[in-house]
């Protein structure tokens, strides 16, 4: 929550029920992009080998993680910025980032997915999970807030 | 013999439709799991109370030092909770029932909400943006690798505890 506002059970509500669709979002979005990477495997598969050479691959990366904490980490830098070109009200910044993107956005789930690839023995795919989605989380986030800047100068 | 009946029992779709129809919203097994609504409803409410409990730390939690302390903690402990509540569940048995419902309610909701990535990502991206990158890059660094420890400390006592529990 920003500093200034004044925090009644009513914004805490909506704030937390923002949460709640921005979780469902994460659940639609990451089962959405688990399936469309499944489906380019089976037809790479099925044109190399047939059906069922899929069988005893590797788990395959967690690519619905990192879209889902790439593009939030994008919008609520662009949030950010307008709140500070008065352009969202702190209110909405509330709902909207902390709620809306904070919920949409995982933090626990990036850090199970980069211990269970380094288990894996997949010690590039979880440096590239811990410390890759690091660096593409910020500059997403530095993009989302230059974009901002520009739309709405502090 | 005689007790067989007389006609066989109604195909379930029209000979003109094909058996499966992947676009049926139908709930089958093979319904991906973010279709099902009762799914999707599960893990709005635990994300409500997830990012409900994250908004009352930030309250409760002053601010303290040049970075979001409350977040920091906020993200650390969920990885722990997380990794342990999903090792648990992942040696109890296959994905289904309870287990379903308790990882998507409690881990893809309730901890998914609690814990956040744009928070530190924009925070990490602010710092380094007004020119102190150290506290950035330890904010940022600090946040993953113990992120990383904790949900390993959580898989290695979930795994215990399914051990003990058998």
């Amino acid at each position: 929550m920003g500093a200034g506002l004044p925090v009644t059970p009513l914004l805490v509500a909506a704030t937390a029920l923002a949460g709640g669709v921005g979780a469902g979002a994460r659940f639609w979005v990451d089962g959405a992009v688990g399936d469309a990477l499944a489906a380019r495997r089976s037809r790479r598969t099925g044109r190399r080998a047939g059906a069922g050479a899929a069988a005893g691959a590797p788990s395959p990366y967690p690519w619905g993680t990192a879209v889902i904490n790439v593009s939030g980490s994008l919008l609520l830098g662009l949030v950010t910025a307008l709140a500070l070109g008065a352009v969202v009200s702190p209110t909405w910044r509330a709902v909207l980032g902390t709620g809306l993107l904070g919920g949409y956005t995982t933090f626990s789930t990036a850090s199970v997915d980069t211990v269970r690839l380094l288990a894996a023995g997949r010690r590039g795919a979880g440096a590239a999970s811990a410390l890759g989605l690091l660096v593409a989380g910020v500059a997403a986030a530095g993009l989302g807030l230059w974009l901002g800047s520009l739309l709405a100068p502090a | 013999m005689g007790r067989r009946p007389v006609t066989p029992p109604a195909p379930p779709v029209s000979p003109s439709t094909p058996p499966r129809d992947p676009s049926t919203p139908q709930p089958s097994p093979s319904t991906p799991l973010r279709r099902r609504l009762p799914l999707v409803l599960l893990v709005v409410a635990g994300g409500a109370v997830g990012t409900a409990l994250r908004v009352l730390v930030t309250l409760a939690v002053p601010p303290t030092g040049s970075f979001d302390t409350a977040i920091f903690a906020i993200n650390v402990v969920g990885a722990f909770v997380l990794g342990l509540l999903l090792e648990r569940l992942l040696r109890g048995g296959p994905d289904e029932g309870r287990r379903r419902v308790l990882r998507l309610g409690l881990g893809t909701g309730v901890l998914g909400g609690f814990t956040t990535y744009s928070s530190l990502a924009t925070e990490t991206a602010t710092l380094g943006a007004a020119g102190d990158v150290l506290t950035a890059s330890v904010y940022g660094l600090a946040s993953v690798l113990l992120g990383v420890l904790a949900a390993a400390a959580g898989i290695a006592v979930g795994a215990r505890w399914a051990r003990g529990s058998r």
